[in-house]
């Protein structure tokens, strides 16, 4: 039995379970409910609970040895010379036995093979049917012993509420879980990635072509990993994007959150915020193929020579992309600064321009620097409207009109299509996230507690 | 009193006409702001369902087919064999000849067999599979043109430009239009875009096969990502004590929620493809990733429906003697239910639209198939877009606009429910 239908086995004996400690316990109770200390309800998900969890954590456990353990078994039966092959040439070979096994083209056909590939499906069908049969042999057991206890005062209530916060425990530690396997997973790969390029180079290095040369006399191909190029384009096309997002968000939280008619304001602000619901591939798509050749048209017109995959497409759509961003986070904070301090800018006859420039904006400004920053953090992470319409090539240069790359580009082109995981190519890959991570992590932590102390002020 | 120094009310009578003009203009930046947002969404859609609308129709051609014993099925033996292997490229060609019996030359015969879709000849395999007693006979069918012909009679080729700049030449067009002319080309409602799996050859692609592994993904960061996200939020909000270990927890929370979605998917292939060993390309992978991405959008969102249900429904179920799980089981989570499940459908969306970390995880691949589980290769429909706009086809670029349409009609049904369900269940305590 694969897995899926194990589990749906498992379902079902647990409902059995529950329907039986309900009548056990209905049974119990002598005709008066009020004769138990839980409710029926609860005797049945208590002996359904003994039945379904120790089952399913045989089988977690199960599943993830049997494979392990058949594969050694069927490496022990292999021909003396290929077992004291190194840990890496074995593992080809393992490979090829299972695709024989499974019926793929493998590389390798000996009669060894096909025999040890023949052993390794039969031993494959023992462990399932090992891990079947103790799986539910083990939920039967335990549902039996379950519903046995089953008394009238026994307190199956508090033990199942006891199992419950254990779940939502559990799943609460999720959160702290993502974030370090993130911290590790991109670490380690980094680490190695350190191993083979010094840490200097990668920062300070200002040349960027990360193709490795396969053969040692190869031209061209040397391997270089200097990332400011890299760092210098997303700074770049980033900028160009808060040029856009940042005074179009300002002045439109600025009129939908003081001017604007409450009927306006209703229909405005969902439709600025459809900008945000939309795909970010979907910008992609109008940034390479409609705003792209529309610049590079305007520059030609004026004379100037426009790359066809400008930074300053790039960033004019990111930038678009991040005005919702901007415009809710200063319309909540535009909103949070209290009428009194309005009213007394009024009172002393400033008109309703200069109560929101000398007073609202001054008190709000540190709500709305936050803002910004969030969407700084959010414009150095966006990655496919830069995968689709920034360049590929790393160039060190401050020119908008040019083409450059970012490190969202980079990580991408560097972990899409074949490749192996030890190349420092890849690797290269994990150590611009670990950047990556580290740096919107710092600006978002700063704008957190900018906003927070901002909040404070006011409350 | 000689010379009057002005009084306060001239003073501001003086710089009235100049501070009003800043405020009209200061008005005026703040509309053209809004405006421009607005043109900017509105240039958005228009440019896309102009570039993508045509993709809904494909042309067709219609084309007598002789199904040619001497070419299927020499020795007349009619078994499957015989039938399934024959050469019906040779049937398709002959019949686009007859087509066009003056073209000469080895060249011009083999561009005027290119005018059908590569696809007939598997249509006529098919066909023939199904109802052998077709072997010999002659009739009139129409088949999908080739993408260069489709995007000529949808009027994408510029008919003005030197032959070199065009994919197809004076002669291609010049046959195409003969065609037309006798009534042999039709637009017909596509059908293939939304039955079929991806292909290399743009009139036989379709999103089905992208849309399916979309909906696996998703079934996936659904099934998990829900009961965690409001598990964590019960937890977090009606359970844990303020101590420093849930304090961390909502920083947490809080940070991941901003981390960049690559970083994610760096996470899934480093953890979930090269420890656990699952499968690259596969549904389960990008949902599990997509889970981990959702859920502190589920959980801020649970927690905030979870605040707005009032003290005094928890202060009464406990004092009528209910335990603490059944106050939240029966009475606070059913009130919070909607505006959580708002939070879920608004994250369900944002995971459809998703495209950076599936990248990451091998979602990119070329499947032509249309997966069927969860662990099968699959893409995403945005994977599909960025992958059609990778292609030099043009017909690739209309059919990823109109697979972006297909895409922003699901996110604009969710939202709409997110919406209703916010405006029908809402409650004011």
């Amino acid at each position: 039995m694969g897995s899926p239908s194990l589990i749906l086995a498992l379902l079902g004996l647990s409902s059995v379970s529950y329907y039986l400690g309900w009548r056990r316990s209905i049974s119990l109770a002598r005709g008066a409910v009020r004769n138990l200390h839980s409710l029926p309800g609860y005797h049945g998900l208590y002996t359904a609970l003994w039945a379904a969890f120790p089952a399913l954590l045989l089988l977690a456990i199960g599943v993830s040895l049997k494979g392990p353990i058949v594969t050694r078994i069927v490496v022990t039966d292999l021909p003396q010379e290929v077992q004291s092959l190194p840990p890496e040439r074995l593992n080809l070979v393992i490979n090829d036995i299972r695709n024989l096994a499974s019926g793929n083209i493998a590389s390798r056909r000996s009669p060894a093979m096909l025999a040890a590939a023949d052993r390794y499906m039969r031993l494959q069908g023992y462990g399932a049917i090992a891990v079947t049969v103790a799986v539910l042999a083990l939920g039967a057991f335990c549902g039996a012993m379950a519903w046995r206890t089953i008394k009238p005062g026994k307190r199956a209530r508090n033990a199942v509420e006891r199992s419950i916060l254990g779940f939502l425990m559990a799943s609460s530690t999720i959160a702290i879980l993502t974030t370090v396997g993130i911290v590790l997973s991109v670490l380690f790969e980094s680490l190695r990635f350190f191993q083979a390029v010094p840490l200097t180079e990668f920062i300070f290095g200002a040349e960027w072509s990360p193709q490795m040369a396969i053969r040692a006399d190869q031209v061209g191909a040397s391997g270089a990993f200097g990332a400011i190029p890299l760092f210098a384009g997303t700074l770049l096309i980033s900028f160009i994007a808060m040029l856009v997002a940042v005074p179009v968000g300002l002045m439109s939280a600025i009129y939908l959150a003081e001017y604007a008619r409450p009927g306006v304001r209703a229909v405005v602000k969902p439709l600025l915020e459809v900008l945000a619901g939309i795909p970010t591939v979907v910008y992609g798509f109008f940034a390479a193929l409609t705003v792209a050749p529309f610049i590079r048209g305007l520059g030609e017109s004026v004379g100037l020579d426009v790359a066809s995959e400008s930074a300053l497409a790039a960033g004019l759509v990111m930038g678009v992309m991040i005005i919702p961003f901007v415009s809710s986070l200063s319309d909540d904070v535009i909103n949070a600064v209290p009428q009194a301090m309005r009213d007394g800018a009024y009172a002393l006859g400033s008109t309703q321009s200069e109560t929101i420039k000398k007073v609202v904006i001054p008190a709000a400004l540190p709500g709305i620097v936050g803002g910004v920053l969030l969407a700084v953090s959010r414009a150095i992470g966006e990655t496919m409207i830069v995968v689709m319409a920034a360049g590929l090539a790393a160039n060190l240069t401050a020119n908008p009109l040019r083409a450059v790359t970012t490190v969202t580009v980079q990580i991408v082109t560097l972990l899409t299509g074949d490749q192996e995981f030890d190349s420092p190519k890849t690797l290269a890959a994990f150590a611009l996230g670990l950047v990556l991570f580290v740096v919107t992590l710092g600006l978002n932590v700063i704008a957190l507690q900018v906003v927070r102390k901002y909040r404070e002020q006011y409350e | 009193m000689a010379t009057r120094s002005k009084s306060a009310i001239e003073c501001v009578r003086g710089t009235l006409a100049r501070r009003n003009r800043a405020e009209r203009r200061f008005k005026n930046f703040g509309r053209a702001a809004v405006l421009l947002g607005l043109a900017f969404l509105v240039v958005m859609f228009v440019n896309i369902i102009v570039t993508g609308y045509s993709a809904f129709w494909q042309t067709h051609v219609k084309l007598p087919v002789f199904f040619d014993p001497q070419v299927i099925d020499p020795q007349g033996t009619g078994d499957r064999e015989t039938l399934g292997s024959a050469d019906y490229g040779a049937v398709v060609k002959a019949s686009v000849r007859s087509l066009f019996p003056e073209v000469r030359g080895r060249r011009n015969r083999r561009d005027v067999a290119k005018l059908v879709s590569r696809g007939t000849v598997f249509q006529l395999r098919r066909m023939t599979l199904d109802d052998p007693s077709l072997v010999g006979a002659k009739t009139e069918m129409w088949v999908p043109a080739n993408d260069d012909y489709d995007m000529l009679h949808k009027g994408n080729v510029d008919r003005t430009r030197p032959e070199s700049d065009r994919r197809l030449s004076d002669r291609q067009i010049e046959w195409f239009d003969r065609l037309a002319a006798e009534g042999r080309v039709e637009s017909r409602f596509n059908v293939t875009f939304f039955t079929a799996g991806d292909s290399r050859e743009p009139e036989l692609a379709g999103i089905r096969g992208a849309a399916m592994g979309s909906f696996f993904t998703l079934l996936v960061t659904l099934s998990l990502s829900f009961p965690l996200g409001v598990a964590t939020a019960v937890y977090l909000e009606e359970i844990a004590p303020r101590n420093r270990l849930t304090g961390l927890i909502e920083v947490n929370i809080n940070n991941l929620a901003a981390v960049p979605s690559i970083v994610f998917g760096l996470l899934g292939l480093a953890v979930f493809i090269n420890l656990f060993g699952l499968p690259r390309s596969a549904p389960l992978v990008g949902g599990l990733v997509l889970t981990l991405m959702t859920l502190p959008t589920i959980i801020i969102a649970g927690r905030a429906a979870l605040k707005s249900v009032p003290p005094s429904i928890r202060e009464a179920a406990l004092g009528v003697g209910a335990s603490r799980m059944q106050m939240i089981a029966h009475h606070v989570l059913p009130l919070a239910m909607p505006g959580m499940l708002t939070g879920t459908i608004i994250g369900m969306a944002r995971a459809l639209g998703e495209t950076a970390p599936l990248l990451m995880i091998g979602m990119v691949a070329f499947v032509v198939d249309v997966p069927r589980g969860v662990t099968d290769a699959a893409t995403a429909l945005p994977v599909q877009i960025f992958l059609w706009l990778d292609s030099p086809e043009r017909a690739f670029v209309e059919r990823a606009s109109a697979a972006i349409m297909v895409l922003l009609a699901f996110l604009i049904l969710m939202n709409a429910m997110a919406v209703v369900l916010r405006r029908r269940f809402e409650r004011r305590w």
